[in-house]
This record gives C-alpha cells, sequence and structure tokens, in this order.
C-alpha cells in the first residue's frame, strides 16, 4: 500500500473493533500505533486500511491475529540491569523487612522474560517461595510463550550480557537448557505464577499488591489513558507499595502524582503513600 | 538578507548521525547560539545497551544543555533533545514524544527513520531535516518524508563526511535542498536563528 494512512481511517478501524470486539485502541499513542497498522496491511498485503476493515468486520478469528501484531512484544531478560540490581538490594529486602511475603504484577508482561527474570532473582535471594507472582497481557499468543518459557536461541546473547551486568550470583545458562534452536527456561522458576489475559484499557481492579511492574507499556497509550490506567495501578496498590515504569517514563506529569513519591528516579521506582 | 534567504517558517529541526558524525554534530552544538529559538531533535545511532554517557559527552561541548526526553513530554522552543538508547523516539501529534521498544529498523533503535517520518507527519512543511555521515542507510527514507510533505532538507557533503553510505542514499531516494559542509549548516542555523529574532 503506498498511500498515507491518516488520522481518520484510524478513527474508523477504532471504532470498528470497539463495536465489534469491544477492544479499544482509540487511545492508543498515534504515532506508533499508526506505524504498527501499517506493518499489518504489508504483512498480509492489504489494499487498503478499508481492506483491513472489511477482514477484521467479517472474520473474528482474524482478530486474534491482528491483536497479537498490532501491540508490541518485543522484550528483554534483565532489561536496564541497574534497575533489577535497585530491586534485589533495596526494594524487596525494604518490603520484606514488615511483610512475611511479597506479592507482583507484571503487567503488560509480553512473551515472559521480565517475569522469568524476577524470578531468577527471587531464587537467587532464597525467597522465590515468599512471593505471589501474577503475569498479565492483552495478547494471548504471548501468554502462551511466556507460559512454556522457551525463546529463539539467539535471544540469549543479550539475555546474558543484561545478567552479567545485573551481577547475578550465577551464570544465566544454569537456568536453561538449549534444544533446537531454543532456549528452554526451566519451568520450576515460574510453577506458582499466573499468567493471565488482561486487558489494562477496560480492566477493573482485581488484586492488590506490593509491586506492580508496568515497563514499556503505556508508552503506547496517550496521556489520557496513562492517567486511567495510572489510577487503576494506585488502587491495585497496598499502601506504601511500589509502582515501577519503564527508564524512559514518568508519573510526575500524570493526575495522581501527588499520591506517590519518588524512590528512585533513575529507574523510575515510585511509591504509593497516600490512598 | 542572508545567504540562503531562509523563512522562519519552521517549528523543529530534525539531525540525524550515524558512524562518524559525532565530531561534526560537536561542531554544529558548540556554535550553537546559546538561545536558539528552535526544537532540535537528534537521533544518533548509539550503543544499544548503553544508557548513560553519550548525552554526557555531546554536553562537554554543546552550547545547549541536551537532554532525552521521557515519554509524552512536551517539545519546547530552544531546547536539545537525543533519542534514548534501545527506544525509537517519535514525534506525536500535539506536539509531544512517544516512545517506542518496537522492532529495529534498518537494524536499528532508535531508528532515524522513525523519528524523521514522525517528525515529518506532525510539523509537515514546517520541519528542517539534516543527514549526516553515516555507514547504512536509515534516515533515507526519513528525509523522503520531509521532502515529501514540504519541508526542506540538507544532507552533510559526502566527500566531507567520513563515511558517506547515509548521505549517499538520501541523495539518491529524494531531491535535497542543500548539500552542506557541517561549516555551511553552523551558518545556516545561525541565519534561521537570526530570522526568528528580527
Ligand atoms: C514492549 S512489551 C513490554 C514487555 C516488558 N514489560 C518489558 O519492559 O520488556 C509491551 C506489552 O504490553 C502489552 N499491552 C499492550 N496494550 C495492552 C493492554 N491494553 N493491556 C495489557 N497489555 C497490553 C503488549 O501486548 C506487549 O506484550
Amino acid at each position: 500500500m503506498q498511500q498515507e494512512i491518516e488520522i481518520v481511517d484510524l478513527r474508523r478501524l477504532t471504532e470498528v473493533i470497539k463495536n465489534k470486539y469491544n477492544y479499544d485502541f482509540s487511545n492508543y499513542a498515534m504515532s506508533s500505533f499508526k506505524r504498527r497498522v501499517q506493518r499489518i496491511i504489508e504483512l498480509y498485503k492489504f489494499a487498503s486500511v478499508d481492506a483491513l476493515i472489511r477482514k477484521l468486520s467479517e472474520e473474528p478469528p482474524f482478530f486474534r491475529e491482528f491483536l497479537s501484531e498490532v501491540t508490541v512484544n518485543v522484550t528483554e531478560m534483565f532489561r536496564d540491569p541497574s534497575f533489577w540490581r535497585e530491586i534485589r538490594d533495596h526494594i524487596l529486602p525494604n518490603i520484606l523487612l514488615n511483610h512475611s511475603s511479597v506479592s507482583i504484577w507484571h503487567a503488560g508482561c509480553s512473551s515472559g522474560e521480565e517475569v522469568f527474570s524476577m524470578a531468577i532473582l527471587l531464587k537467587e535471594m532464597g525467597i522465590l517461595d515468599k512471593a505471589k507472582i501474577v503475569a498479565t497481557d492483552i495478547d494471548v499468543d504471548v501468554l502462551q510463550k511466556a507460559r512454556s518459557g522457551t525463546y529463539p536461541l539467539k535471544n540469549m546473547d543479550i539475555n546474558q550480557k543484561n545478567y552479567v551486568r545485573f551481577q547475578g550470583n550465577q551464570s544465566l545458562d544454569r537456568y536453561y537448557r538449549e534444544e533446537n534452536g531454543k532456549a528452554i527456561l526451566d519451568k520450576s522458576l515460574v510453577e506458582g505464577i499466573s499468567f493471565r489475559e488482561h486487558n489494562l484499557v477496560s480492566s477493573a481492579v482485581f488484586s492488590k499488591f506490593d509491586l506492580i511492574l508496568c515497563r514499556n507499556v503505556m508508552i503506547y497509550f496517550n496521556q489520557n489513558l496513562q492517567n486511567t490506567v495510572l489510577k487503576m495501578f494506585h488502587e491495585s496498590l497496598f499502601k506504601y507499595g511500589y509502582l515501577i515504569v519503564g527508564s524512559k517514563e514518568s508519573l510526575i506529569w500524570c493526575e495522581i502524582a501527588n499520591k506517590f513519591i519518588v524512590v528512585n528516579n533513575e529507574e523510575k521506582i515510585y511509591k504509593k503513600i497516600k490512598d | 538578507m542572508g545567504r540562503f534567504n531562509v523563512s522562519n517558517q519552521y517549528k523543529a529541526i530534525v539531525i540525524g548521525g550515524s558512524a562518524g558524525s559525532f565530531q561534526g554534530i560537536s561542531r554544529i552544538l558548540s556554535a550553537l547560539p546559546t538561545d536558539f529559538e528552535l526544537p532540535i531533535i537528534l537521533c544518533l545511532h548509539r550503543l544499544k545497551h548503553v544508557r548513560n554517557g553519550f548525552v554526557e559527552a555531546l554536553n562537554i561541548k554543546s552550547a545547549v544543555l541536551l537532554e532525552e526526553p521521557e515519554d509524552k513530554e512536551n517539545i519546547k522552543k530552544g531546547k536539545i533533545y537525543l533519542a534514548p538508547s534501545n527506544y525509537h523516539l517519535c514525534v506525536e501529534l500535539g506536539n509531544t514524544f512517544a516512545l517506542s521498544t518496537e522492532e529495529m529498523v534498518n537494524n536499528s533503535r532508535p531508528s532515524i527513520d522513525i523519528t524523521l517520518e514522525t517528525a515529518a507527519y506532525t510539523y509537515r512543511n514546517r520541519l528542517i531535516g539534516i543527514l549526516l555521515s553515516g555507514a547504512n542507510k536509515d534516515g533515507a527514507w526519513g528525509m523522503k518524508k520531509i521532502k515529501d510533505r514540504g519541508g526542506l532538507t540538507i544532507v552533510q557533503e559526502p566527500s566531507e563526511c567520513m563515511i558517506d553510505t547515509m548521505p549517499a542514499a538520501a541523495l539518491s531516494l529524494t531531491p535535497v535542498d542543500y548539500v552542506l559542509t557541517i561549516g555551511d549548516i553552523i551558518e545556516f542555523l545561525k541565519e534561521l536563528d537570526r530570522k526568528y529574532k528580527q
């Protein structure tokens, strides 16, 4: 498709999806959403946005594929190693000072690299059995990958480098075996972890946590939607619980900023101080 | 009237660079008036997993303090922004930045094409795009988008580039308005700035 996608095209697309499937993309950040739609149109060789809309209206099974492609799933283990060190050396010890267990929510966990990183970290601290972890994503395909803990071997190179900079106390290859060009992670790490489908846009609070990680997810939302989701996170945290966003995201512009304090600005770690 | 006869219709400048561009970009940054009028958005290829150090290195020379923007930060006059490592830097309608961890483009994240294209989409004919030395073709397509939308395009004189693949790719893909040396790019920017202060 040669012609440029315009905002009106995207509006029509999000409208159809909302009416037919009850998923609302109208508050996603335009720049990346537009590129994702463009990519789908090229991938499936649609002649126009209208052709994509027609396919979505007529073939419900296609929606799941669309959902999987329109979201950005790129992730790494131990992304931002200094952040993971901070969790290990300060945040978790702090929580465990007053609690005998810790509840953690990975919101937008993608294919699970972040969750496995947490499990490895907890295991190395000897507290994996004290953690109750829920990991959610809108995209059921990536959740399936997360549950299987199977990643292309070529990705392990960067994961390994991140782990070394995280200064873990093993070698990362202690946690996986290689098979047919894949790395299969040790499933016992995520035995107790619940992987669930969950849409941050439309879902209500479902539980309360000591620690919420939502990294590199809200960058795909506009500011309105960020505000709504942040309110939901606020409600989903115990008082003095922690919210952690991506290294280039910030809470300082959001409406409920005054209910949090900055614990670590470099690593974007915030603490809820008011209900 | 100056040498370039430039107008003051512009709202922002985007600069792309890769291998061999560090020196050129440092020269430009050190020569800028400290109260330069327009926002400058830099997308330079950099080590993907080294978060710190690059902005500091550029700041040693720069007349205006560079910053790595955060997601949804407003784009302000007189500021210089640098695309952070391992993120694409997009310009969003409504004059804010948006970051993305999407797949690499032209083997790069940040990709110059993405920054240039989203800026062109937002600013249309009110954007100036500048492409410097580099060893791959990232940025060429973005320069075409700027030109297609009526913006002004400048590439660094290929014979002056340490590695001219990037400017050459742009020149073969799209007409550009100026092919300039770093010295002339500095002159251009100074003339542009004067235009806003008249
Ligand atoms: C770039 S990944 C982030 C993975 C990981 N947290 C990290 O930082 O590497 C973004 C994830 O957010 C998910 N996502 C996007 N919109 C969502 C929504 N409305 N609700 C829940 N998850 C969403 C995507 O499916 C994707 O897996």
